[in-house]
Parts: structure tokens; C-alpha cells; sequence
């Protein structure tokens, strides 16, 4: 599937702000399942920073912003070509031990709800593959989808406690359940082709990955019950949401800062 | 009692190179000597040296104690240690850029994957950079104690940023002046080439970026710091800046100072403040010390940052266990240097074990410093060991435990004369485009009758360190 991106963050300040930094992780994976055709990473106004691809295969972009700044824009428009692979990140190049994904953060904190999610889960699976099939479909089932229940820095503890969340909630919930019975797990973000049936979709999404032994990392989307596939294009991971951001970045100053994001992902007639 | 090794008087003789030390304290009359000792601290005082050594905490602006009384070492006892602290300075480094690496020391099965990719030390954001000359731990302070004539144990290393440099050089330049006789009497190693060492080293690891003269520039956390007179020190001896963090920004993939005369480019940042407030965008967004954007225009190769983030995890306590291992795994030698033995408490023998033994051994946090959240055993009483029992029971994998040493003793000026009291050392070891070491270190002392704390913060002093020429 042939797929264009159109991706606008806009940052302002009711107060002009001293400077902006930022640092970007908003550029395509680079494994089987995709192929860049062209993409474009911009901050209006910005002065670009060093690029390099980091140890778990993402590639990174700092920029910053000389004050005063008002409003700070990131654009990223693109084309590019998916191919499902049913989930695995296969051809993916990367240099991080799986071992350390095993690590709790803030937000994938293992508390007792969590333990007993992922115990009950994976009861009687036979095989990791088995085990993580189990705790997708258990966090689907244990947390609904409904927007405006969570926020940014709710915990996989705090969106089970309560049953309620979005994707962000469903993949840190996922990550934390599987680092619980001991499998490395990372939090992904990319974004998602939904396609047309009427309903409204968030395009930036999230999902998890699980390092399976003897496979490699395989996506799963408890969101929306299945394993990443065409529909998805793959940006970064991180141990958490935080880590995984596609937009990091801090503007010195003391204004308030108000945010306005539109996706817009279309599928090219082939 | 403890049969402890004395530097100096051993069997009813003076061993000999203390030989010359034994005339000059018999000829300095009391009077002489107290006024020598006051003369050392106006000295200190009016230098400003009043910092506490690394994490020991403490009120800054109090002096730590100096003893005037020497530490020597014969140059075949000091070439045997210099040889084993680099060898150990070698593997350090070659197992930080294996983990962030391929991990080979893991998949061999020689240290355990949890120990190295589950530790709070371990920087996920640093894997897969390989910094430059691959070196991450470009001063490594390694802490020895002594139990015999040639019996050196490493009680921990510091791969960090290790602090007490600046006593090393101020205690050997107070020396001077105050007994230039003994100097003229004793060829005593210089060590007055550490800065000029230091900052050739600082500049054979400048980024790839970077196609002149590096710009040097010392990171510290600002004047409340307790050691930020040793940073201060260091920049004025070496020429090179000294910053705070909200004296750089990041632009175009590069570091910048601001000055009176524009934006200055930073090549070489040797920082001594912690990874955690590098850089709020990559670690804690919190704070506020940091310079956001470091860690990109590090990893793109714009800076070098000395030492590098992630090397904490070399140094931590259970990881040390593992350092003989690293020599034979990475160096193919046999370690020079021997470890003292350690009990891990996360594994249930060794906890048991410890359980059983509180009294004799002596039990510390795994990421506890300078000498607090720890127990000396045969030093303590029956509450604070029933404490430190519930507090590893409660949390085991938080402690281990090692013998109680016999640590040496050298004689030190007390109020009746002069009387042994233990010491340590920790000899600062330069590692850049070479391996080097200057002949010396830090001596600390524990003043306390009886006490095995050198530890300034639990009434520990220092000494000037001598290494005998041929």
C-alpha cells in the first residue's frame, strides 16, 4: 500500500518564549515492512540540528529555535510504501540487548492489577508467541476505548485500575503486562491508516512490541485487536510513551503553551 | 587483635622507604610541628580547598584535615600498582563499549544480563553510539587498600566523574612549601603534570566534528557544589573554561558558550554533574540544570561529554564483582589487581551467609557512597546490626558485603606524637589517546583511633602521596 502522510504540530505561546529546542524522532522505520518514497521533517523558522540513528534503529533530529518564539510549527509530509508482515519487525537493524526492554518506568509501573492481568493471561499459554497473543486480547478486553478519560501522564496501572483509555493507555498496558511475566516490551509510535468506514479515527497511534525468542520483536495493537500491518506506518520506540515521542521539546520562557496537531493520511490509487 | 600492616615500623625496624621520614620527625620538636599544622591550615584556608570528596555531602566549607606526615611508596611498589590500575582502567572501558555495543561479555554468559541491562546505570540512549576512540571512562578513580607488603585489594572503582584530584596536587604543593628540605632529601616523583595530562587527554577525544584546536570546557553544577573548587582549580590549571549549564545552548547540531564576545563553539565537555541533568529533553524532564539538545548533538557527533553518559554502569558495586572477569574476557590477562571478596545478598547462599555474620563483615548499598548506608560490623552495636539485618532482609538485592580488611596503617601526627591510623588510596588514571598515570594519588586517612572510615565525612583526613625515584 502506498500511502501520503500530512503531519502538522503547532506549539504556541501566549507569551513569546526565550528559545525552543527539539528533539525529533518522526522519520520511518527502516525494516521490511516499509519504503520510503520521500519524506520531509521541517520546524518553520528552525534551525536544523546533527541526525543520527540510534541504538534501537530510530533515526533522530535535533533542531532549535532562536527566541523570541511565538509558535513553533513541525511539518512532515511523505510518501511511502507498507508491506504487511503480519506483525514482525523483520530487517530492522538495531544494536539494543531485547534484555533492556525489561526495565520499569513511571508510566508502565507492574502493580498488582497488572501482575494479576498478566498472570491470569498467559495461564496455560505453550509457547512466548501464545503468551503474547493472551495479553494483547486481555488489555484489550480490559480497557475500553474512550477518549478524554486518561491524559498524557496516566500509568498502564491507572488506565487498568480504571477500564477506560486510549491507545497510548492500551500500549503501556500491554508493555507493562508483558515485562510483568518477564518479556522484554516496548512502547511504539507511528501512525495508523484507518480506512473509510465512516467513523472517526485518530491517525498518530500507538502500539507495543514484544521480543519474542527466536522470532524478534512482533507488534501487537491491543487498540484495535490485531497485529500492525499495511495500515500502519512505524516511527520510533521507547521504553515508554515518553521515550518514544515523535516530538520532544522544550521552549524557555514562562508562557503557556497550547498545542494543535492534524493528521492527514491518505492511501494513493494504485 | 587485628594484626594490622604499619607502612613504616615493621618487625622492630623502619621499612625503607620511610628511612629519611624516621630522621625528619625525631629532629622536629613539638612546638615546630604544631606550627607547621597551623601553617597548613591557614594555608587551605586561604586557597579555598574546603570541598568534600564525591558524594560525601557535608558542609562545603569545611576543611577537610590534612596530615603532614607522608604516604611513600618505592618505585617498584608503585610500578606494580601503576600496571594493574591501568590494566583494570583498559578493561573498565572495553566492557562499556562491549554493553552498549554487542553486549559479547552477556551472550558468553560472564556477568548476567539483568546486572548490566536492568541497572539504573545502564543509558538505553547511548546504545549503538560509539563515542570517540571508544573510550567512555576518561578518569578512573580507583580506590585501593593495602594489607600487606604486596597485598593491594580494589575496594571500588569511580568511572564517573572521581573527585579529590585537587588535594593530590594542593597536598603535595603545601608540602613543598612548607618542608622544601625534605624535598631536596627525598626524589620524590613529581605529579604537578596531572593538568597538562589531563587536558591532552580531554583533547584527543574530540569529536569528529571538530577540525581545529578543541575548545575544553569543565561542566559543574555551580558554586554550592561541594566540589566546585576542584572544578574551578582544574579549569584555571589546564586554560580551559568553566561553565554551568545556562552558559550553553545547542544550535545547529553543536554546543555553544555564550560570551562577552558572541557564541563560542564547545568541542570537549568534561562534566561533573550527574547524567540525570544532562539534558531534560533525553533524561529528566525535570530538570533544570541540564542543556536541552546535549545528548543529540553528542550522539550526532557535534560534542564529546567526558566521561560518557552510561558509564555509571561499570562502576556500580555489584557489577565490580565482574571487573577480573572483564580483564581476562576483553585483555586476555590475568587481572593484576585483585577484587575483595563480595557477598552479593540478591543471591539466598551469600545472604544467608551474611545474615549469619553481620558481626564481622562489613555491608554496604549497592549505589550507596561515601560511606554512608553502611555497616562496619565488628564497629557496631547489637541495634544497629538487628537494623541492618531487617533493612537487607527487607530489600536484599540492595546489599553486599565484603570482609572486614585489614587496612594499613602509616603514622600520622596526633596530639602525643605521631600514632598509625588506616589509609586508602585512590590513584586517578587518564584514559585518551594513551593510558596514563601520574605517580601518586590521594591518601585518605582515617584520623579516629582504631577507625577504618576514611571517609571525610566520617572524620577521614588526607595526606600527601609520595612515589620514590629510582
Amino acid at each position: 500500500m502506498i500511502l501520503t502522510v500530512n503531519h502538522v504540530t503547532t506549539y504556541q505561546y501566549d507569551a513569546p518564549m526565550r528559545a525552543a529546542v527539539q528533539s525529533l524522532r518522526l522519520f520511518p522505520s527502516r525494516f521490511d515492512g516499509q519504503r520510503t518514497i520521500n519524506w520531509e521533517v521541517a520546524v518553520e523558522g528552525g534551525i536544523r540540528g546533527g541526525a543520527f540513528r540510534d541504538g534501537a534503529g530510530d533515526k533522530v533530529e535535533g533542531w532549535s529555535l532562536r527566541g523570541p518564539v511565538s509558535e513553533v510549527t513541525v511539518s512532515v509530509r511523505g510518501q511511502i510504501e507498507t508491506i504487511d508482515t503480519a506483525g514482525v519487525l523483520r530487517g530492522h537493524r538495531e544494536t539494543v540487548s531485547p534484555f533492556a526492554y525489561l526495565r520499569e518506568t513511571a508510566a508502565t509501573w507492574i502493580d498488582d492489577g497488572i501482575e494479576a492481568l498478566a498472570t491470569e493471561a498467559t495461564k496455560g499459554a505453550e509457547s512466548d508467541l501464545d503468551r503474547a497473543h493472551g495479553l494483547a486480547r486481555a488489555v484489550a478486553e480490559a480497557i475500553a476505548y474512550v477518549p478524554g478519560t486518561t491524559h498524557a501522564h496516566t500509568t498502564a496501572a491507572e488506565a487498568l485500575a480504571q477500564g477506560e483509555g486510549v491507545c497510548q493507555d492500551h500500549a503501556h498496558a500491554l508493555v507493562a503486562c508483558a515485562r510483568a511475566v518477564g518479556m522484554p516490551a516496548r512502547y511504539v509510535s507511528g501512525y495508523l491508516y484507518a480506512r473509510d468506514d465512516g467513523e472517526p479515527h485518530e491517525a498518530a497511534h500507538a502500539w507495543a512490541e514484544i521480543w519474542i525468542e527466536g522470532i524478534g520483536w512482533i507488534g501487537f495493537d491491543p487498540a484495535n485487536e490485531c497485529c500492525p500491518s499495511d495500515l500502519y506506518i512505524r516511527l520510533g520506540s521507547g521504553l515508554d510513551a515518553r521515550e518514544a515521542a515523535p516530538i520532544k521539546g522544550i521552549a524557555q520562557g514562562t508562557g503557556e503553551e497550547s498545542l494543535d496537531v492534524t493528521v492527514a493520511l491518505e492511501a494513493v490509487q494504485q | 587483635m587485628t594484626d594490622y600492616f604499619n607502612e613504616m615500623y615493621n618487625s622492630g625496624k623502619v621499612r625503607e622507604p620511610y628511612l629519611r621520614l624516621e630522621d625528619w620527625r625525631r629532629a622536629m620538636p613539638a612546638e615546630l610541628r604544631q606550627m607547621k599544622q597551623a601553617e597548613a591550615e591557614a594555608l587551605f584556608r586561604r586557597i579555598g580547598i574546603t570541598f568534600a570528596v564525591y558524594g560525601e555531602g557535608g558542609d562545603p566549607d569545611r576543611l577537610i584535615p590534612f596530615d603532614m606526615f607522608p604516604r611513600v611508596f618505592t618505585q617498584n611498589e608503585w610500578r606494580k600498582l601503576e600496571k594493574g590500575i591501568k590494566q583494570r582502567a583498559r578493561a573498565l572501558n572495553a566492557f562499556l563499549l562491549d554493553v552498549y555495543s554487542r553486549g559479547e561479555i552477556v551472550k558468553a554468559g560472564k556477568i548476567p544480563a539483568k546486572l548490566v541491562y536492568q541497572n539504573e546505570a545502564f543509558e538505553r540512549a547511548v546504545t549503538g553510539f560509539t563515542p570517540p576512540r571508544g573510550i567512555y571512562s576518561h578518569i578512573v578513580g580507583i580506590d585501593l587498600v593495602r594489607t600487606g607488603p604486596d597485598d593491594f585489594f580494589v575496594l571500588e572503582d569511580n568511572c564517573r566523574t572521581p573527585s579529590g584530584v585537587s588535594y593530590m596536587l594542593e597536598n603535595r604543593e603545601i608540602m613543598m612549601r612548607m618542608f622544601p628540605n625534605l624535598f631536596r632529601e627525598n626524589r620524590i616523583e613529581p605529579v604537578d603534570g596531572y593538568a597538562d595530562a589531563l587536558r591532552r587527554t580531554l583533547a584527543s577525544v574530540a569529536p569528529a566534528k571538530c577540525d581545529r584546536q578543541p575548545t575544553i570546557g569543565i561542566l559543574t553544577p555551580g558554586h554550592f557544589n561541594s566540589a566546585y573548587y576542584e572544578h574551578s582549580f582544574l579549569a584555571d590549571l589546564m586554560g580551559v573554561e568553566l561553565v554551568e549549564g545556562a552558559d550553553l545552548f545547542v544550535e545547529g547540531g553543536f554546543v555553544w558558550m555564550r560570551t562577552t564576545e558572541g557564541p563560542k563553539k564547545l568541542d570537549v565537555i568534561y562534566r561533573r554533574i550527574d547524567d540525570s541533568f544532562l539534558d531534560p529533553l533525553c533524561f529528566r524532564p525535570d530538570s533544570m540544570l541540564g542543556i536541552p539538545g546535549l545528548m543529540d548533538a553528542y550522539r550526532s557527533g557535534g560534542v564529546t561529554i567526558c566521561s560518557a553518559p552510561g558509564a555509571g554502569v561499570a562502576d556500580d558495586k555489584a557489577v565490580y564483582t565482574f571487573v577480573p572477569e572483564m580483564v581476562r574476557f576483553y585483555l586476555g590477562e590475568e587481572p593484576i589487581l585483585q577484587n575483595v571478596p563480595t557477598w552479593q545478598c540478591a543471591k539466598t547462599d551469600d545472604c544467608k551467609y551474611v545474615l549469619e555474620h553481620l558481626g564481622e563483615l562489613v555491608v554496604k548499598e549497592v549505589h550507596g557512597s561515601g560511606g554512608y548506608g553502611m555497616l562496619v560490623g565488628p564497629k557496631s552495636t547489637k541495634e544497629q546490626i538487628a537494623l541492618f539485618r531487617a533493612k537487607i532482609e527487607e530489600n536484599p538485592e540492595n546489599y553486599i558485603a565484603q570482609p572486614t580488611l585489614a587496612l594499613s596503617t602509616t603514622p600520622t601526627f596526633v596530639e602525643e606524637g605521631i600514632a598509625p591510623r588506616h589509609v586508602d588510596l585512590r590513584p586517578y588514571c587518564l584514559v585518551g589517546e594513551k593510558v596514563e598515570l601520574v605517580p601518586g594519588g590521594l591518601t585518605r586517612v582515617a584520623l579516629t583511633e582504631g577507625s577504618l572510615v576514611v571517609n571525610s565525612s566520617q572524620g577521614g583526613g588526607v595526606k600527601d602521596t609520595w612515589v620514590l625515584a629510582e
